[in-house]
C-alpha cells in the first residue's frame, strides 16, 4: 500500500524528526536538570515564534510519518484498503495534527498570565 | 540405494483448494534421501492420488518447491537429514499461493505479478540493427548478473511476509527480474519498469527483512535488487520523472 510518494514522504519526515527529537530531548534534560518551574518554562515559550516553529514542524512531521506507518500496518494486518484505508490515513494525520497543534498553541500563544 | 535404517513418519497436506488436513505416512528412511524422494515414495507405493509437481530433480526447473517443516524449500535438493529436527517431517503446499490439490499450488498469481512488474523484455532494437554489446565488466551488467539465475521457484514469494499481508505486493522474484532488466543494456523499458514498481504493490512495500534472500535456494539476493529499485525510483521522483 506504499507508493513511491508515500514512501518518500515517510523518509523525508523521518529525516526531519531525527534532529527535532534530539533537540526535544536536549530541552527536556535542560529543563529538568535546571529545575525550571512550569511558569519559567511558559515564560520562555509564550510568544516565541522559534518554539512554535520548532514544535510545529515536529507535529507536522509526526502526523504525516505516523499516519503512513499505521496505514501500512493496518493494511497488512487487517487487509483494509481503498476508501476506508484512505479515511483512516487522513483521520490519523489530522487527529495527530490537531492534538499536537493544540498543545503547541497552548504553550506558545494562548496561555497568558500564568505566574 | 542402501537399505532402509528405519521408518520415518511424514505428515503430508492432503485436500482440495484451501480445505484439507495433514495425513501421516510411514516412509522408509534412507541416507541421502531428498524431500522429493519422500513425496515420490508416497505417491509410487502408498497413495497414487497424491498430487505434487516436479520436473528436473536437479534444482533447475523451479517446480518442486513446498513448505518443509514450515519453511519454503526446493524439495529436490533438500536432504531430509538436513531439515528433520526431532524426526518430524511435515510437507505442505507452498505458502502465499492458492492450493489446487495436495502439494500442488496454482502459480498464476506469482507469474502474473512478473508481468505487472514489467519484468518482461522491452526490445530496444529490431532485427536490422546490430546486436547490443553486453559487457561483462560493466557496472550495470554486474547488477543484472547478480539476479539472472532465478529459477522461478517462488520460494522467496512463499517466504515473504509482505506478500502474505499485502495481496497487491509484486513480491521479491518479480521485482528482482524487473531490476535485472532495468540494468540490461538490451532493454528499452527503464521508465516503464520504474513506473510499474512504484505503485501500491511496488518495491516500496518491501520491509527489507530479507526472508527472500535467506531462503532463495539459488543464493540470490532479491532484497538487494529491491533496494536498487527503491533507489532508482527515488532518484526518478526527485528528478520529476515519476
Ligand atoms: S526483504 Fe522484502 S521482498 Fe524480501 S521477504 Fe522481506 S519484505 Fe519480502
Ligand atoms: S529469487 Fe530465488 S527463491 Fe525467488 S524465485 Fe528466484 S530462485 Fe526462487
Ligand atoms: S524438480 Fe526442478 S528444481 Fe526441483
Amino acid at each position: 500500500m506504499l507508493t513511491v510518494r508515500l514512501y518518500m514522504l515517510q523518509r523525508v519526515t523521518a529525516l526531519l524528526m531525527a534532529p527535532l527529537v534530539v533537540g526535544h530531548i536536549g530541552v527536556m534534560i535542560y529543563a529538568v536538570q535546571g529545575g525550571l518551574s512550569a511558569a519559567e518554562i511558559l515564560g520562555r515559550t509564550q510568544g516565541s515564534v522559534f518554539w512554535f516553529s520548532f514544535y510545529g514542524l515536529f507535529v507536522l512531521a509526526v502526523s504525516v510519518h505516523a499516519a503512513i506507518g499505521l496505514r501500512t500496518i493496518l493494511h497488512e494486518v487487517t487487509g483494509l484498503s481503498g476508501r476506508l484505508l484512505m479515511f483512516f490515513t487522513w483521520g490519523t494525520a489530522l487527529s495527530l495534527c490537531v492534538l499536537g497543534m493544540r498543545a503547541i498553541l497552548a504553550v506558545t500563544f494562548l496561555v497568558r498570565g500564568v505566574s | 540405494m542402501n537399505s532402509p535404517i528405519k521408518t520415518r513418519h511424514v505428515a503430508v497436506w492432503r485436500g482440495e483448494g484451501e480445505i484439507g488436513h495433514f495425513e501421516t505416512y510411514d516412509v522408509p528412511a534412507y541416507d541421502n534421501q531428498t524431500v522429493l524422494d519422500v513425496v515420490s515414495h508416497i505417491q509410487h507405493y502408498i497413495d497414487p492420488s497424491l498430487s505434487y509437481r516436479f520436473a528436473c530433480r536437479v534444482g533447475m526447473c523451479g517446480s518442486c518447491a513446498m513448505m518443509v517443516n514450515g519453511e519454503p524449500r526446493w524439495t529436490c535438493r533438500t536432504h531430509v537429514n538436513k531439515v528433520v529436527g526431532q524426526d518430524v517431517l511435515e510437507i505442505a503446499p507452498l505458502r502465499n499461493l492458492p492450493v489446487i490439490k495436495d502439494l500442488a499450488t496454482n502459480m498464476d498469481p506469482f507469474f502474473e505479478k512478473w508481468v505487472k512488474a514489467e519484468a518482461v523484455h522491452h526490445s530496444s532494437s529490431s532485427r536490422d540493427d546490430d546486436m547490443t554489446a553486453v559487457l561483462p565488466n560493466d557496472a550495470e551488467r554486474k547488477k543484472a548478473d547478480a539476479g539472472i539465475e532465478c529459477i522461478n521457484c517462488a520460494v522467496c514469494y512463499a517466504a515473504c511476509d509482505t506478500v502474505a499481508g499485502n495481496a497487491d505486493y509484486l513480491g521479491p522474484a518479480a521485482l528482482q527480474r524487473a531490476w535485472t532488466l532495468y540494468n540490461d543494456a538490451r532493454d528499452a523499458g527503464k521508465q516503464t519498469i520504474l513506473e510499474a514498481v512504484s505503485g501500491v504493490g511496488g518495491c516500496h512495500n518491501c520491509h527489507a527483512q530479507g526472508g527472500c534472500s535467506h531462503y532463495c535456494p539459488s543464493e540470490l539476493n532479491p532484497m538487494q535488487a529491491i533496494a536498487g529499485l527503491k533507489q532508482a525510483a527515488t532518484r526518478a521522483l526527485l528528478k520529476g520523472k515519476l
